[in-house]
């Protein structure tokens, strides 16, 4: 097999790993974590979408 | 009376203890992210072979998951931060070198590194001056993770540039996100090791930059 199947292979293997890892973390977060309050989903909406727009911008001015 | 004489130092005591982890965490991202620069100068010039960038990332991944754990409340923590961020500092040299061999690499590549810190400047002073509790979202940061590793599984061997492009967005969006629920973890005293809290804010930068590096190269790139 060619050199760049086997790093194809090796980063599949890695990310799989670490998919092993996350499992257990995001379902005991989906448990555990609090429920979001009034005017807290706007709260983080409005920055990420500066954020979308900075990048937006950054690819522009490329 | 007397239990409100007793609140007050606590509390006091509780600012003055997030203050520190806060403090802490900053100076040793600030030289953690100089060590990672560093290496990946170093690897610029010595130019290793392109798999070095999996090879640094697995150990890193194994410094994160097996030895970190361990070591995170001792001196050692210490160490490992810097293995991990010099690590992944390193890896990246096989990829800079790619952009630095094109027309606009070197412009690209300072772009990226400009919005990344702007990016991280701005969240964290939102996340810092609002004091908000953020903790709501780890539940849906963890699931958009594993959508986001599967997805990338995936276009390892579909190689569609569409899918490529629409990871690379997700992922700055969820590192923004991460770095404002782990910024509000520090600020409401669910984080209280520094050396933890610095390996995530870490994590989050190297993962804007290098998504920000995809994007750009893919929109900017004119060969």
């Amino acid at each position: 097999m060619e050199s760049e199947t086997w790093l194809k292979i090796g980063w599949a293997l890695a990310l799989g790993a670490m998919l092993i890892f996350l499992l257990p973390r995001a379902s005991y977060m989906l448990k555990n974590s609090p429920r979001a309050g009034k005017g807290d989903w706007g709260a983080v909406l409005i920055p990420l979408t500066l954020v979308m727009l900075v990048v937006v911008l950054l690819i522009v001015a490329v | 009376m007397q239990t409100n004489y007793q609140t007050l130092p606590q509390t006091g005591e509780l600012a003055q203890v997030r203050n520190k982890v806060l403090k802490n965490t900053y100076a040793l991202l600030a030289m953690t992210l100089l060590f990672s620069a560093l290496t990946a100068g170093v690897s610029i010039v010595i130019n290793p072979p392109y798999f070095t960038g999996l090879v640094t990332s697995i150990l890193a991944m194994l410094l994160i998951w097996i030895v970190l754990p361990r070591t995170a409340n001792s001196a050692t923590g210490l160490a490992v931060v810097f293995g991990v961020t010099g690590l992944l500092g390193f890896g990246l040299g096989p990829v800079l070198n790619s952009f630095l061999n094109t027309a606009n690499g070197s412009h690209i590549i300072m772009t990226a590194l400009g919005g990344t810190g702007l990016i991280f400047l701005a969240l964290s002073a939102y996340a810092l001056t609002t004091k908000r509790d953020f903790s709501f979202m780890g539940g849906m940061l963890m699931v958009g993770m594993i959508v986001v590793v599967i997805a990338a599984i995936a276009n390892i061997f579909l190689a569609m540039p569409a899918l490529s492009l629409t990871i690379s967005a997700v992922v700055i969006l969820l590192m923004s996100g991460f770095i404002l629920y782990d910024t509000g973890r520090i600020v409401n005293g669910g984080e209280t090791n520094y050396i933890l809290a610095t390996v995530s804010l870490y994590l989050s930068l190297y993962n804007i930059f290098v998504s920000l590096l995809q994007l750009l190269g893919i929109f900017g790139n004119d060969d």
